[in-house]
């Protein structure tokens, strides 16, 4: 519970005894200065309101065959989108989809958590995040499918104004394509063990647009020249997000 | 006939959010692919009792044409003769990957339930589907996801032909970028009913190969449209 603390605002009227001055004057009459009235505001602060904790657990799991996921961004943030259909992605969002790395997209809320490690398939990992007393906080989480050139899943923006503690919500995610990597599946091009390539590069050669990924295509249904194999194949859904308020 | 008139992604969402006039439905259809299209979109409300396709059953004539070929025209001529609400557009141009159209329509008493079609390109008879939904007496704002299917009235070739009924292949318009010299990924289509389209195989090589699309850019992975609907 959220009390709010007003200062309180304290007239105080001080009646200041001036000391009676006396000048001497050149036909030495006695000039009084009278006593003055000061009226002063004194703000006295009320006690400090001690930040309330609202804190959400959200589990993410990995409901593919081979593509782990690299370490789960979970950002709250007041408004906007951490990506959207159709939308030029930003570059935070291009380093976590070409590259794993969370840190641009955590730096972009008002408070933020990682991922321990990357979610092996299979898997899954519950990361707690905590900001304070806001309820109604917008929850985006972003992840890489690591053996893709720009591959990623997560949850946009998601109202957390309903959630009461206690009150858990959970939904399957598809794969996103970041658009910013053609998807060419080459040697050195992915980051994940699948093929141990490049991550992040600032040049971007695909769409320039946020869409739903079109799946890898693999070595194995004869895209030449990729390295993946059909055990990289995905569908969606992808991911399972599960978010639970617990205070 | 109400027009479904495209817009850029951003102004969707402002366009969904706003009411209109002497409207009391808000459509807004996003192509969710990265590389496919879709053809002219027809939204239509109707009565329950009325279908413009179902799952598991064979396609009637005009889906045919709407799925081979993009055809607005057997459909909308039939809607308007269930006095169904009719949004289309049949002249538009195609719906890329990622962009959005929007529409209103004042729904008539008894047309309770929405259907919406679409052909997606390149494919052989594939087509963005829902088929009767219920629309919400509730006032507010409704997401929903479709799938691809297929109408299962031509075989998945992959190669190109025409858009007419019957004629083999897919049609070619001038937007997309095919290959040429297909071999043909099959001559048959196993499920001759309208079911879960299987995906475009496609292959990376543009004058040659078994399919006329491209491997690494024409497939997709369902849902490939987002409908929002708002009731106002």
């Amino acid at each position: 519970m959220i009390k709010r603390f007003k200062l309180n605002k304290m007239r105080l009227a001080l009646l200041v005894g001036l000391p009676v001055l006396f000048s001497a004057c050149s036909d030495d009459e006695v000039e009084v200065i009278r006593e003055v009235e000061v009226i002063v505001e004194v703000e006295v602060p009320a006690p400090v309101p001690v930040p309330v904790d609202v804190s959400y657990e959200v589990t993410v799991t990995n409901l593919t065959n081979s593509q782990p996921l690299s370490p789960a961004a979970v950002v709250l943030h007041a408004d906007g989108h951490l990506f959207s259909v159709g939308a030029v992605p930003s570059v935070e969002l291009e380093q976590m989809a070409e590259g794993g790395m969370n840190t641009g997209l955590l730096a972009l809320g008002m408070a933020s958590a990682s991922g321990a490690g990357a979610i092996g398939p299979g898997g899954s990992e519950t990361i707690s995040v905590t900001i304070q007393d806001v309820t109604d906080a917008k929850l985006s989480v972003a992840t890489m499918l690591v053996n893709t050139n720009d591959a990623f899943s997560g949850l946009d923006a998601l109202d957390l104004s309903t959630f009461a503690v206690g009150d858990s919500w959970t939904a399957t995610v598809g794969v996103y394509d970041a658009g910013t990597e053609v998807n060419s599946e080459a040697a050195g091009t992915m980051p994940g063990p699948a093929d141990g390539g490049e991550g992040f590069n600032a040049t971007r050669t695909d769409t320039g647009y946020v869409a739903m990924h079109p799946g890898v295509v693999t070595g194995d249904d004869e895209l030449t020249n990729s390295v993946l194999t059909v055990q990289h194949k995905f569908d969606n859904p992808a991911v399972r997000i599960m978010v639970t308020r617990i205070e | 006939m109400n027009k479904l008139t495209k817009i850029c992604a951003a102004s969707a969402l402002v366009f969904a959010t706003s009411p209109v006039l002497a409207a009391d439905v808000t459509l807004t259809i996003q192509n969710l692919t990265q590389g496919m299209y879709f053809t002219p979109i027809a939204a239509v409300a109707h009565t329950p009792d009325a279908s413009l396709f179902e799952v598991g059953e064979e396609a009637s004539s005009e889906i045919q044409e709407m799925a081979e070929g993009g055809s607005l025209a057997g459909l909308t001529t039939i809607a308007t003769s269930i006095r169904a609400d009719v949004l289309a557009e049949p002249t538009a141009g195609p719906l890329g990957p990622t962009e959005s159209v929007s529409g209103s329509f004042m729904t008539a008493d008894g047309n309770t339930v929405l259907s919406v079609v679409a052909m997606i390109l390149p494919s052989n008879d594939g087509f963005i589907g829902l088929d009767n939904w219920t629309i919400p007496t509730e006032a507010g704002t409704y997401t929903l996801y479709l799938n691809a299917y297929d109408a299962g009235t031509e075989a998945n070739d992959e190669i190109v032909g025409g858009g007419a009924p019957g004629t083999p292949g897919m049609p070619a318009p001038p937007f997309l970028t095919l290959g040429t010299g297909g071999s043909g990924v099959t001559a048959v289509s196993s499920n001759t009913n309208v079911h879960i389209h299987p995906g475009n195989i496609g292959d990376d090589d543009a004058v040659g190969g078994t399919s006329d699309v491209t491997n690494s850019i024409h497939r997709w992975l369902n849902p490939v449209a987002k409908v929002t609907v708002t009731v106002n």
